[in-house]
């Protein structure tokens, strides 16, 4: 078993509390009817996502999806600026013009945030092919589910990454759904990193579920981008533990196999890692009130936020309408 | 002083912006010198000077190209993508439609799309129906893209630094038949503002509002037509969105009379726009309806005859400018 530091396990376990009140309080919001937007849980995923930006660098870029609340709060988008997005407010990253969908913050190396699956792929590889270009080191990590692996856009991007050795990671959070659309009935190959091997390049498939799996891959692939040794396809092994989207029907995943994945939780799997390395249960839960206490004020703050002007409609089509 | 033809216009200001700024970089299918520096040659000779990096020879895999370009953009360099044919966009609109055009407002300003899309179409040299249509419409359509076309070298060279200046997404449209075209060089650093028409052919009678290789077209017939006494301003339009809206305007008003001319089909082309338009805000000028002249609304035929028959005809633009100034 890999070894990871007690200040590495930290962090972990902050950013992935981090992902999971956010997500949590997002729920609670939506039932209780304070408002009403689109939202993709991350029920299930928040360790991947947090081992994932655990592993890069402050200046390292991030493309995300939008199930993307993982990779951005875990990145470290300053909470009130994140909430006010989600809300549709002024003081969101993007002025309210992005939403839940599309978040972009280059000063945390979140670049875009894509509605379309598979999209985001191509445009790492530029970001990527740009640190090459001017030799800037940093890494380009993309993360996409499973059913974004059957555009074409994918195969394009994977074989273009491995012929320029593009330092970009392609992280695929296999959670065993492509919107409603059951793994078994996208794709008849056991998994997705096996196709690393088509494009000459090095994929690994990790339990997501364990950190000590989950992070080393992905410091590994980080470490071989950052050493100009081209791309990794890390395949994450993970579960959607609701619907598609907050809110939508999900009769579609049989019950014995939410039951049977909850076994699985991340969560009580990392608590218990946590305890094994002498943190005392007084000390996580100390992290989570802490936690809960930022989001609470974060949430306050983007509710009684100003609502973007309605000329922002005509603003920044164009570098003349900025 | 010299001249240039088309394709040493557009590989001169290329060359210029690339030697000026590192973050200039070239990609496509074939661009690079192993493959002889690019289909029609504009990029050849540039990875002797700037190297395999610079211009990057890629696999045919367009969305992978401007997705590349996408985020090249995104960190601050200006990424010039080749698709080798117009008609191959269809394979990357996401990319240019829901990335490229959208990312500067989606993100409240914070990521500009800088990066030119150059591509290569017209109808005339027999290559049939996948690879000959003018799609310019399917861009004027998304705001947040501007959309260029030059119809001389002189106007290219100078719009192809423009388009590489601009801090947006161009999509930059090379009409094969115009590459031999030859203009005194306008010499370096030339440019030609993004969003200004030029005043091709001055005239009096009516406006003829055009773009690309019809604006070859509409000087020919302003000529044969002035020998009968009847005065064409042919209006080249240059940026074909956002189009010079004033410079349009003015001539409409002036003369009273207006046709748009392209080589894309007509139902639903961009001259369906300038028509309305000047229907909407020159009507008290008007002395008759605004007409409209486009390519035949089918596939662009293989056989020479049909295909010289699909595009708008000259004596089609006699006729319709006849029956506009009451000469039938």
């Amino acid at each position: 078993m890999a070894q990871i530091d007690r200040d590495k396990l930290l962090d972990i376990y902050t950013r992935t509390m981090k992902v999971n009140r956010t997500d949590e309080k997002f729920r609670e919001l939506l039932m209780g009817g304070k408002v009403a937007v689109m939202y993709y849980c991350v029920r299930g995923q928040e360790l991947v996502s947090a081992a994932a930006m655990a592993a890069l660098e402050k200046e390292d870029y991030v493309v995300c999806t939008y199930r993307g609340q993982g990779e951005q709060t875990a990145k470290g988008i300053p909470m009130e600026k994140w909430w006010g997005e989600c809300l549709g407010k002024a003081t969101g990253t993007c002025k309210g013009k992005g939403g839940t969908m599309h978040i972009t913050d280059p000063d945390t190396g979140i670049m875009v945030t894509t509605g379309v699956v598979g999209s985001g792929l191509p445009i790492a590889n530029g970001l990527a092919m740009a640190s090459q270009n001017n030799g800037d080191g940093r890494v380009t990590l993309v993360s996409f589910g499973d059913g974004a692996a059957n555009i074409g856009g994918f195969h394009e991007a994977m074989n273009m990454a491995q012929l320029y050795k593009l330092p970009v990671i392609f992280l695929c959070q296999n959670n065993r759904y492509g919107e409603h659309t059951a793994y078994a009935d996208h794709t008849d190959s056991p998994n997705i990193a096996t196709r690393a091997a088509g494009y000459g390049m090095k994929g690994v498939t990790v339990d997501g579920n364990d950190v000590h799996q989950i992070y080393p891959a992905m410091q590994e692939a980080v470490a071989r981008a950052r050493a100009g040794e081209g791309p990794t396809l890390v395949e994450a092994m993970c579960y959607r533990m609701m619907g598609h989207f907050f809110g939508a029907d999900f009769s579609y995943m049989p019950p014995e196999h939410i039951a049977e994945m909850k076994a699985e939780d991340p969560l009580p799997k990392l608590r218990k890692v946590m305890l094994e390395h002498q943190f005392t249960e007084e000390e996580l839960d100390a992290i989570v009130a802490d936690i809960n206490a930022q989001i609470d004020a974060a949430v306050e703050h983007a509710l009684n936020a100003p609502l973007p002007d309605t000329d922002e409609i005509y603003k920044d089509v164009l570098e003349e309408t900025a | 002083m010299a001249q240039i033809t088309m394709t040493q216009a557009l590989n001169l200001a290329i060359d210029e912006a690339m030697a000026e700024d590192a973050g200039v970089f070239c990609l496509g299918e074939d661009v690079s010198a192993k493959q002889g520096g690019g289909v029609f040659k504009v990029t050849s000779g540039l990875t002797e000077k700037y190297g395999e990096h610079r211009i990057r020879a890629t696999p045919i895999s367009e969305t992978a190209i401007i997705g590349a370009a996408v985020g090249a953009a995104l960190a601050g360099q200006r990424p010039i993508a080749e698709i080798m044919l117009m008609n191959f966009v269809g394979v990357c609109m996401d990319q240019i439609v829901n990335h490229a055009a959208k990312l500067r407002f989606m993100s409240g300003g914070q990521t500009p799309c800088p990066m030119v899309i150059r591509t290569t179409t017209g109808v005339g040299v027999g290559f049939g129906g996948q690879h000959s249509d003018m799609l310019e419409a399917w861009f004027a359509h998304v705001a947040g893209i501007h959309v260029v076309t030059p119809s001389n070298a002189a106007d290219a060279r100078g719009l192809m630094r423009a388009s590489i200046d601009a801090n947006d997404p161009v999509i930059f449209i090379e009409n094969i038949l115009c590459y031999g075209l030859k203009s005194e060089d306008p010499g370096p650093g030339y440019r030609v503002p993004l969003g200004k028409a030029a005043i091709a052919r001055e005239g009096t009678d009516i406006s003829l509002i055009t773009y690309g290789r019809t604006v070859l077209d509409a000087l020919a017939v302003a000529d044969d037509l002035a020998k009968e006494g009847i005065s064409v301003e042919v209006i080249d339009l240059r940026t074909i969105a956002p189009y010079d809206e004033a410079t349009v305007l003015a001539s409409v008003r002036k003369t009273g009379r207006a046709i748009t001319l392209h080589e894309a089909v007509r139902p639903f082309g961009t001259g369906a726009e300038i028509a309305a338009n000047i229907q909407e805000k020159c009507w008290d000028s008007l002395k008759g309806p605004v007409r409209r002249i486009g390519g035949t609304f089918s596939a662009v035929p293989f056989a020479s005859h049909l295909e010289q028959a699909w595009i708008p005809q000259k004596s089609d633009m006699i006729a319709q400018i006849k029956a506009s100034v009451g000469k039938v």
